[in-house]
């Protein structure tokens, strides 16, 4: 089946495209990208003026929780909740129950996924056995199942010891090691960002040096090993510090920040005073310096990624006293919104620097097909609307869980449609012109 | 002698206590003038009025507590209203009933108010949340107890006749002391100059913020005080090693008749108990002349009494005052 997308506003950073392009999909993948394609009998769908088309996007940080959660998110919501957000892909944390750290996990993860049918699925494998921190998982063998990557995330890699050899034997395999940077000394019981408003509160601190210390180390690590380490959900000025100055001494690091990190600060705690457990997460809310530091470095391009670290819980679970209440938010189907919002419209970047952010180099970085709108590259792509008028309406959700901090806010730009492997699993209702995108 | 400073309203709009950061100035006063009327009716012979007849309040207490518990009762008990007492372990999970279950199970019954003591901060937002009934808030986790700093404030105010312009000191573990967190709002709601001081390892980060001065030298913090407050070191919590031990922390901080000197004459030792003598107050000062310490405990039957009367039966009824 071919599919001739007409017009459009095309931005693919991998390209260097901006502009009015057509890109004809034939069966999984695309064959042409150009000005005034010729139909040639392919199905022509006219893409309105202001949608902006391009290369799908790719969230390199969810939970999906299944196996063994399944009452949180199971691998068809959480996909369906990437589709209803713009993403065509996701790689998903291995903190399941049992832990991907075997191929018998990630097997199962991927059959889900391939039933489920609608974004792609790329599993993350643990980088030590019930990331205990003890001994290294069978990384070649989670590789072979179709592990993109290894992390302990939930946990940081306990010792540096430990961390030093995962960064030398994934290297074997090219494959980066993701940190959940955070010392568990200094985190202690802390349950929100450590400072003003914690101590208002009578909330136990987590310090921004608990995530930087951890950073400072994994990354003087990767320098050493000549290994690639990821910084996942950076939220500390002091580790954006470390990750420029280990950019700048040419170790491999990269990173990468949640859209709550760049949009929220701890603040939020404290107007009104409400224990809202769907402002707990970790890292916790910094402060706004933290989170004007965060824009600055999307905005300078030290930021290699946004992720959402979609973190879905239980409402019983969330529905408790602030300190018993689990870390974690959904985000799937807001970040698309909140970047226009918050990156977009206040000209923080622009829309190209977007979609490297949120395809381009998330795809490169775990090494994955994706994030490009080359002809011959899957035909994974993200229709977005600039224009729509955006409530976030959490009982709309297609995930199963409503953990969000964003419910009710008001925000222009969104998603009309998403196609994966040239067909379309996602269309939004509410955006008028994505009904073209129909099947 | 200067006559107290005095409510200019005679109602609260509340349907909670949920903290002291919840109340106005003049909210605060109002508690404290409706207090001084509760208190003559605990030296009647007969110490019962029916204020609160007919009104059912649970006394929901999730961690130990003998002073404000007994306390809350009395004062229920002298308001004529019908009272009953809960005494759950620290965790609800330990029970395998989470705090919104047991909240919504006594709710179902209709009780009127709910005076919550918490192990965790916010539990009494929570409750709030999720309840017709008024939560009074009897200490929730590191965050507030209103009704100690009431009392606290009601002692001052009986000895100074004033609150606004005191040099009040409060030393002692701040870090993990909801007494703490009330008491800077209170004070510095009515316009005393406090100062706080610990050791740096137990001082709330951006304390400062809140309109205090902070110092790690005792000395200097009761300087030409008129109130000293001590507060426990929380023995429980201390495995962190804050300070490297109870006999370091005394001689330190320790508040004894010597360093006392530096106070005003007229100075008033204030501590919201239970006291750990000879850790954070030698006994020669927690059982000498300058020592209001049981005081602040009988006072705080009134206290609560006007609390309870203000939220459960202040809108049907004249103030007392």
């Amino acid at each position: 089946m071919r599919r001739l997308l007409k017009g459009g506003r095309v931005v693919d950073p991998a390209n260097g495209r901006d502009g009015s392009f057509d890109i004809l999909i034939d069966g999984e993948r695309i064959a042409r990208v150009g000005k005034d394609l010729p139909a040639d009998g392919a199905q022509v769908i006219e893409v309105p003026a202001n949608f902006v088309v391009t290369p799908g996007l790719f969230d390199m940080h969810v939970h999906l929780r299944e196996p063994g959660q399944e009452h949180k998110e199971t691998v068809a919501t959480g996909t369906a909740s990437a589709v209803a957000g713009g993403f065509t892909a996701v790689a998903c944390m291995p903190n399941t129950s049992p832990i991907n750290d075997n191929a018998g996990v990630t097997e199962f993860i991927l059959q889900k996924a391939a039933h489920a049918n609608l974004a792609r699925v790329y599993p993350i494998g643990a980088v030590t056995k019930g990331s205990k921190g003890e001994q290294l998982s069978d990384i070649a063998e989670l590789r072979a199942a179709g592990c993109v990557a290894i992390t302990d995330d939930g946990w940081p890699v306990r010792t540096a010891l430990m961390m030093r050899r995962a960064l030398e034997y994934a290297s074997m395999f090219k494959m980066p090691v993701l940190e959940h940077c955070e010392d568990p000394s200094l985190k202690g019981e802390g349950v929100a960002n450590e400072g003003y408003h914690a101590s208002v509160l009578g909330l136990r601190g987590i310090p921004g040096v608990a995530e930087s210390i951890m950073a400072q180390r994994d990354i003087a690590l990767a320098e050493m090993t000549g290994g690639t380490v990821h910084i996942c959900h950076m939220s500390a000025a002091t580790s954006l510090r470390a990750v420029r100055e280990g950019k700048q001494h040419g170790a491999r690091v990269t990173c990468e920040v949640a859209p709550h990190h760049f949009t929220l600060t701890d603040e939020s705690l404290a107007t009104p005073v409400s224990y809202d457990t769907n402002m707990k997460m970790n890292p916790p809310l910094r402060t706004a310096s933290d989170r004007d530091e965060m824009l600055k470095g999307i905005a300078d391009g030290s930021v290699d990624v946004i992720a959402t670290d979609h973190a879905p819980h239980h409402y019983d679970e969330k529905k408790m006293e602030f300190d018993l209440a689990p870390f974690g938010i959904v985000g799937l189907e807001t970040c698309v919104s909140i970047c226009f919002a918050r990156l977009i419209q206040p000209g923080v970047i622009t829309l190209t620097r977007m979609i490297e952010l949120l395809s381009t180099n998330p795809a490169r970085i775990l090494n994955v097909p994706a994030g490009t709108l080359s002809e011959g590259a899957l035909a994974d792509i993200s229709v977005l609307a600039p224009d729509l008028q955006v409530t976030v309406d959490p009982s709309r959700f297609k995930s199963k869980a409503r953990n969000t901090p964003f419910g009710g806010w008001q925000l222009k730009g969104g998603v009309a449609a998403t196609i994966v492997g040239g067909r379309t699993v996602y269309v939004n209702d509410h955006a008028s012109g994505a009904e073209r995108f129909c099947p | 002698m200067t006559m107290p400073q005095v409510a200019p309203i005679s109602k609260l709009k509340h349907k909670d206590l949920l903290g002291i950061s919840d109340l106005t100035p003049d909210e605060i006063l109002l508690i404290l003038d409706t207090a001084e009327a509760m208190r003559e009716i605990g030296e009647r012979p007969i110490k019962k009025v029916p204020a609160l007849r007919g009104k059912t309040i649970v006394n929901l207490f999730f961690e130990a507590s003998t002073r404000t518990r007994t306390s809350f009762e009395i004062a229920e008990k002298r308001l004529s209203a019908d009272t009953l007492n809960i005494a759950a372990q620290t965790s609800s999970l330990v029970k395998g009933e989470t705090l919104v279950d047991t909240a919504l199970n006594l709710e179902a019954m209709a009780p009127d108010m709910i005076v919550l003591r918490h192990a965790y901060s916010g539990a009494c937002h929570l409750l709030s949340r999720i309840c017709q009934a008024g939560i009074i808030n009897a200490g929730d986790g590191m965050h507030e107890h209103p009704t100690q700093a009431l009392l606290d404030a009601f002692t001052i105010r009986e000895h100074k006749k004033r609150i606004a312009g005191l040099k009040v000191a409060i030393v002692g573990d701040l870090l993990h002391s909801r007494v703490l967190r009330s008491n800077v709002q209170l004070l510095t709601k009515l316009g005393a100059d406090v100062w706080v001081s610990g050791p740096p390892t137990l001082m709330p980060p951006g304390i400062e913020r809140q309109g205090v001065r902070r110092t790690t030298s005792v000395d200097e913090a009761i300087e030409g005080a008129d109130v000293v407050m001590l507060l426990r070191v929380q023995l429980e919590r201390m495995q962190g090693a804050f300070f490297p031990s109870l006999r370091e922390y005394f001689n330190v901080f320790g508040m004894t008749r010597e360093r006392l000197r530096r106070a005003k004459s007229d100075v008033i030792i204030m501590h919201p108990g239970p006291m750990n003598r000879g850790v954070e107050i030698d006994s020669d000062v927690a059982d000498g002349p300058d020592s209001v310490i049981l005081e602040q405990v009988a006072n705080g039957v009134a206290v609560r009494m006007a609390v309870l009367y203000l939220l459960a039966g202040g809108a049907e009824h004249e103030t007392a005052a």
